[in-house]
């Protein structure tokens, strides 16, 4: 398969020249980079150093006698290893650059398998002039540089509810399964060593245990970087990587375990007692590491509202010394910077600001981002690179086992899960949670770290994890895609959470809480909702600062968005309220309740119409006399809530002033007014008749201090005669409604009874249309607001 | 307190009679009568005879052993009094649109029978549904829950209902609350009205939230799996603490 791939990629290149031309000047800045050293530490040496050969002395006369300063002097040696660094990280974020570049290739291969790609072939080009000093993957570098921001990127955006929704099930997998895959893998490896054609029979059965902790463990990185391409379901998607985190600490404890004990002799009962105890000192302990670094990390964000701009980096230092702090003690640092980046976010975001959330945010992605990249090539560059062992019977071995503890852990442990769980896992879900467990970085910088006493062990053990991660990474995480969609999977809604969507979760949770309250029994929601009110009442308080702590979930969700469609209506340089936010033309009018919705449709009505320039007029003076009163509740938000009782009287002039103005205007107007029938109307006009209907108006709330105009009903033998002074009692009638009532208008009465009186209504509809005061039937009890 | 009868003859018992009565034995006392109320209600309901039991049990305990219970019943639990909705909860089972049937209206008093038709809305789905099933349960839930938002039973859930439900969400909140309510219904109902009336000319007018519109703007939560509570099917409740 690395072959394929390594034949691909450059085909994929060569469709651009742009993207080549990039590539071979990276590949050959690279190389410069790397083939430097030698020439610059020898010109290093005999202009500095250099004691031993005449001609530095010379030099060193030379600049003496001549006392010239040097203009330009070459050190490489000084900047080298930052240099370096800042090369190779250059060099990932252009090739992850280049990869989005090219058409379609990043939507057929994963991202990390590529990475691994270029990582090999830039590792056989060095071999290939000869340079061996291209960069290891250090297990000290990558422990304590590359891997934490990964962690802290998923630790502060772990979607807690689904996690904690599903801890049980993921505790299972990462625990039970970890443990099981490892001691499946290990002691069945022994059986395989044992026969004689191997080779291996050398191996005891520790140092196998040893290798199945390593290769057990279900890889973060290499998990996230295939996940976040699939964009499987949320609940498949927690599972599989919240077990990737969790299982850390099952593989710290397993690994400094056997590493122990295949060093110094024999395990006894006790020993496998203090491993479990130990276990849970490592889990836990790095949990509580995590949530003190993190509550700390709260309550400084608290005091932070004077320099924001050092915001950002109190999250990023408390996280990173956490992580230092459990891996001090040989704690969990997973598990710290997870529990560290989870406690702390919803605090830190509440003090923050805006600008510092999203600088984190960023930075978190930038780092992570890049650090994954690193990873990858740097991993590609080490296969290549690093002493091989190649056995042939171990390493099919190692990956057939793996594959087959996998599904059997996972089939199993879903089994008893199911038993408990009330959303179960179906086939398909523990096939793609099975299909998932890739291996990655980690298990390899594990295996860089062994000391065994036996080099050529190391190496066997080296060459079957890069075989397992090459496998796992390559071949699994290229097929799940087509598989996910073969199998027809559940995708992610990529939809962001609407307003409903957080009205309609709080409802449902306190009505859960409420039903299990009266079952009597005390679940899940109950807990739930007494660690959110301890919360509310006891943390909040506090951790955050101000009046945030006692705003609720709801609000401040609701002001998140607000603020984000703000943010977006400014950046499309439009003015406005949060209504035109909205893609559609939808409006703040189209849902206050403030007129009456059009007439039910009528088709045999013949009604008046007036010439369409007249009725634009009228429509025209309706809306914007409608606009201005609605504009005035529309900015009814809590930056003018101040204002809102004077803005009551003052409108209460305007509206007078509008009146007479309107009134003037129609009178006008009415000049013009001659009618023809038409077999059509409009909604303005239709609600003008209906409103002209007495039948609808008695149920409707009389307005009083405002003098009603009486309605000259047009007779029946003139239909084509219509009275203006309808159009102007309706505007009124509008207005009174908007003024009245506002925004808490009253309930609709009772839904019409439709369906098998449709005949007769329609009759009365005829007959209401031609203005005639209809049947006092059910009808007339019926809301003109329902269509 | 009624006397269990004894139950019939073994031959006279049905299968799910015969099991009724043993949990119910081990419980002694009432049980029995859930046995002597419907013998099909554990397929209407889809509940086991010992879920009925417990819940049978914890009815007796709110109603204090009489037939029916009543909304100052419900409303006395302690563990209710913080729930900000707590009065849609208490309303949810005395509407007879959660009975299963066609009628509307709202009931002064529900039997045992009742209570458990409503607490059937809360049943877990089970792993063989198929998928027309589901999407019957998943229908099935949302019409519970858009009855509790539409109190006037028009089929529409319009603004004012809305924000009644806002309201009630917000009301531990003081008046901060009471106002950020309004704009969060606008902005909520400005939603539902833009997903599912994307055009609307100025003069149009969106009555309210169809049960349509409602199954639309819910369909990412997957109500189907998220709104059930576990109901114990041993018979250890702990009834004691309320």
């Amino acid at each position: 398969m690395p072959a394929r791939m390594s034949s691909r990629a450059p085909a994929g290149f060569c469709r651009s020249l742009p993207e080549l031309g990039l590539l071979l000047l990276l590949v050959f800045v690279l190389l410069q980079g790397s083939v430097f050293p030698h020439g610059a530490d020898a010109s290093a040496d005999t202009s500095h150093h250099g004691g031993d050969g005449c001609s530095s002395t010379h030099v060193k006369e030379i600049n003496r006698t001549k006392k010239a300063f040097p203009v330009l002097s070459f050190e490489y040696e000084h900047i080298k290893t930052p240099f370096e660094v800042s090369i190779w990280v250059l060099f990932a974020s252009l090739m992850k650059l280049g990869f989005h570049l090219v058409p379609r290739l990043s939507s057929i291969v994963p991202e990390s398998c590529l990475l691994i790609v270029v990582g090999l072939l830039v590792g056989g080009l060095s071999k290939l002039i000869g340079d061996t000093e291209l960069p290891k993957l250090d297990s000290k570098n990558f422990f304590l540089v590359l891997l934490p921001p990964i962690i802290l990127d998923a630790g502060y955006f772990l979607p807690i509810r689904p996690f904690m929704e599903n801890l049980g099930t993921i505790l299972m997998f990462a625990v039970v399964g970890t443990l099981w895959n490892a001691f499946f893998i290990g002691s069945l490896l022994f059986a395989v060593c044992q026969i004689p054609a191997a080779g291996l029979t050398h191996l005891g059965l520790l140092s196998c245990l040893l290798f199945g902790s390593i290769i057990s463990a279900v890889d973060p990185v290499a998990v996230l970087a295939v996940f976040e391409e699939i964009h499987i379901n949320e609940l498949l998607h927690i599972l599989v990587f919240g077990e990737s985190l969790l299982n850390d600490a099952v593989t710290v404890v397993l690994y400094h375990l056997f590493e122990e004990f295949s060093v110094f002799g024999p395990v006894t009962v006790l020993d496998g007692f203090l491993g479990v105890i130990s276990f849970l000192v490592v889990a836990l302990g790095g949990v509580l590491v995590g949530a003190i670094y993190g509550i700390v990390a709260a309550f400084t964000s608290r005091f932070t509202s004077h320099m924001r701009v050092i915001e950002p980096l109190f999250v990023f230092v408390y996280s990173y010394i956490a992580y230092l702090s459990a891996e001090l003690f040989h704690l969990s640092g997973i598990m710290a910077l997870i529990a560290c980046g989870a406690v702390m976010r919803p605090y830190v975001e509440a003090n923050i600001s805006h600008k510092s959330h999203t600088t984190i945010k960023y930075f978190l992605k930038m780092w992570s981002s890049v650090s994954e990249t690193l990873i990858f090539i740097l991993l590609g560059v080490a296969t290549v690179g690093g002493p091989h062992n190649w056995n042939w019977i171990f390493v099919t071995a190692t990956v057939f086992l793996c594959l087959v503890a996998r599904v059997m852990g996972v089939v199993g442990l879903t089994f008893i899960i199911n038993k408990f769980r009330i959303v179960k896992l179906t086939t398909k879900d523990q096939f793609i949670v099975a299909y998932g467990g890739l291996r990655g970085a980690i298990a390899f910088s594990l295996g860089f770290l062994l000391e065994h006493e036996d080099e050529d062990m190391k190496h066997i053990f080296l060459t079957a994890i890069i075989t397992v991660i090459f496998f796992t990474v390559f071949v699994q995480g290229m097929t799940i895609k087509p598989l996910v969609e073969l199998l027809a999977v559940k995708k992610k809604q990529e939809a962001k959470r609407s307003i409903n969507e957080e009205i309609h979760i709080q409802f449902l949770d306190h009505l859960l809480t409420g039903i299990e309250d009266i079952c009597g029994h005390y679940g899940h929601h109950h807990w739930k909702d007494k660690l959110n009110r301890f919360n509310r009442k006891y943390v909040k308080k506090c951790l955050i600062a101000g009046e945030r702590s006692k705003e609720p979930q709801l609000i401040a969700f609701y002001h998140k968005l607000e603020f984000k469609q703000a943010i977006q209506l400014v950046e499309s340089g439009a003015g406005g309220k949060l209504s035109s936010a909205l893609p559609s033309t939808v409006s703040i009018q189209n849902i206050q309740p403030k007129k009456p919705p059009p007439a039910p449709e009528t088709r045999e009505r013949v009604l008046p119409q007036l010439p369409k320039a007249r009725e634009e007029e009228i429509r025209k003076i309706l809306r914007s006399n409608l606009q201005r009163t609605r504009q005035r509740l529309r900015s009814y938000n809590r930056h003018t809530l101040v204002a809102d009782p004077f803005e009551d009287g003052f409108s209460d002039l305007l509206k007078k002033q509008k009146m007479f103005e309107l009134e003037k205007k129609i009178k006008e107007m009415n000049n013009y007014l001659s009618v023809p029938a038409a077999t059509s109307d409009s909604p303005t006009l239709r609600r003008a008749r209906l409103a002209s209907d007495p039948q609808s108006y008695n149920v409707k709330p009389d307005a009083d201090g405002v003098p009603t105009i009486q309605v000259e009903l047009a007779s029946p033998q003139s239909p084509d005669s219509v009275n203006i002074v309808n159009i102007v009692d309706e505007v009124k009638r509008d207005r009174e409604k908007d003024e009245d009532m506002g925004l808490t208008m009253k309930p609709p009465s009772a839904p019409s009874k439709q369906g098998a009186e449709e005949d007769a209504k329609d009759q009365q509809k005829l007959m209401r249309c031609l203005s005639d005061p209809g049947p006092s039937a059910d009808e007339g009890e019926d809301d003109p607001f329902l269509p | 307190m009624i006397l269990p009868p004894p139950c019939p003859a073994p031959l006279g018992c049905s299968s799910r009679r015969e099991l009724e009565a043993q949990t119910g034995s081990t419980m002694g006392g009432t049980q029995t009568r859930v046995t002597q109320l419907d013998p099909d209600l554990v397929e209407r309901t889809g509940f086991s005879p010992e879920q009925i039991n417990n819940l049978h049990k914890r009815f007796q305990q709110l109603s204090e052993n009489k037939e029916t219970i009543s909304r100052e019943s419900l409303n006395r639990i302690p563990a209710l009094a913080n729930n900000p909705i707590r009065s849609q909860i208490i309303e949810a089972f005395f509407d007879k649109r959660n009975q299963h049937g066609s009628e509307v209206g709202s009931l002064e008093e529900i039997t045992f029978e009742q209570f458990l038709m409503v607490m059937s809305h809360f049943r877990p789905p089970t792993v063989e549904m198929t998928d027309e099933e589901k999407e019957a349960v998943r229908r099935e839930k949302l019409r519970f829950l858009f009855n509790m938002h539409d109190t006037n039973g028009d089929g529409t859930i319009t603004l004012a209902e809305y924000r009644k439900v806002v309201e009630e969400l917000l009301s531990k909140c003081g008046t901060i609350g009471q106002e950020a309510a309004k704009e969060i219904t606008d902005a909520a109902m400005l939603e539902v009205a833009s997903t599912n009336v994307p055009h609307m000319g100025p003069e149009d007018f969106y009555e309210g939230i169809t049960f349509e519109h409602f199954e639309q703007i819910l369909k990412g939560l997957e109500m189907e799996s998220r709104m059930h509570i576990r109901f114990l099917d041993t018979a250890t409740v702990h009834c004691g603490k309320s």
